[in-house]
């Protein structure tokens, strides 16, 4: 997706923060924080990271610099197997304009061999948020890949596909961990928008905080 | 067959703390690592492959009762992995081999 796209599809929804989470990737997560600035849209950068178990586990940060050192260390436990566009398609690194940089040469679509929990581990003592995603899902979802939801995690993403009361009535595992709902948008017309977040500021600490329900930050899924 | 004779022929690692594995008739055997999977389709006695090393594979078996999980490609278990399945009396049993030649192996031994 383009950034100046997203940007301004976000305005049109009236979405004023989004995470950028590709696959194992993040090399395209500057371009739409750079495409954001002075529009009042916070971007925060992240990557949808596959585990071992093949989980998809989103990982949140504040900063680049958080965000290049954990990439640095799914680099090294991704397979280095070359992308084959004919097979996977492209993998482009684009600028803040959308104007092509270059292609992502590794393959992103494989499992990093990091254990789902030792990833939030690491997620979280970088400084970042660990969420799994779409726990709901069929292909590459917590529920249905390891059955049961491991204790620790302080939230759990649900796709745009069930209610978070559905969600907790069927899969009653979830217990009292906190839900949020996002789109998992792969094209402009994916983005959702249905989690809102009241914070003083767009950022982990703030998140953490409204996922607790601490300190007057409340979130809910509308 | 027992399943100390099943270790012997597939020369499996054992890798939880050894039980009275000649007592241990399994039932027949599972393949998947889709834990929902198993969960729903296991049934109690039955010899589990999987090449899922993660610590949910305890509880399933636990759960489902089966008889013992042989873990392919050398997958290697954590060391709290392998301390709750002991906690568990849960057998865990290691293999080099994948999944399908494990699951034929079993099938030449008569374990259908």
């Amino acid at each position: 997706m383009i950034p100046p796209l997203i940007i301004n599809e976000s305005l049109a929804m009236g979405i004023n923060l989004l995470a950028v989470t590709d696959h194992n990737a993040s090399a395209n997560a500057w371009a739409v924080m750079e495409a954001a600035q002075g529009t009042g849209i916070s971007v925060l950068p992240g990557m949808e990271l596959q585990t071992r178990e093949e989980v998809h586990l989103l990982c949140l940060f504040d900063t680049l610099q958080q965000l290049e050192t954990w990439q640095a260390l799914v680099n090294s436990a991704l397979p280095d197997i070359p992308n084959n566009v004919e097979f996977f398609g492209e993998q482009f690194v684009v600028d803040s304009e959308g104007e092509f940089i270059r292609r992502e040469g590794r393959l992103l679509l494989n499992s990093a061999n990091i254990g789902l929990e030792q990833a939030a581990e690491q997620v979280t003592a970088l400084g970042g948020l660990a969420i799994p995603a779409h726990i709901d899902r069929k292909a590459n979802g917590l529920i249905e890949l390891l059955g049961l939801i491991p204790p620790g995690f302080e939230a759990l993403e649900i796709s745009r596909h069930i209610s978070p009361s559905k969600a907790r009535e069927k899969f009653p595992q979830i217990g009292r961990t906190p839900l949020v709902q996002n789109g998992d948008a792969h094209l402009l017309d994916g983005l959702l928008g249905t989690t809102e977040f009241e914070l003083e500021a767009p950022n982990i600490a703030e998140i953490r905080l409204a996922l607790k329900g601490e300190g007057e930050r409340t979130m809910r899924i509308r | 067959m027992n399943l100390e004779e099943i270790i012997q022929k597939l020369n499996l690692s054992v890798l939880t703390i050894p039980n009275n594995f000649a007592s241990i008739q399994p039932e027949g055997g599972y393949c998947a690592d889709l834990l929902s999977c198993v969960m729903a389709g296991a049934k109690p006695g039955t010899l589990w492959v999987t090449l899922q090393a993660h610590i949910n594979i305890v509880a399933v078996a636990a759960l489902t009762d089966c008889a013992a999980i042989i873990i392919t490609e050398g997958a290697t278990p954590e060391p709290d992995v392998v301390a709750k399945a002991n906690n568990q009396s849960v057998t865990l049993l290691g293999s080099k081999l994948n999944s399908y030649q494990v699951v034929c192996q079993l099938s030449d031994l008569g374990i259908r």
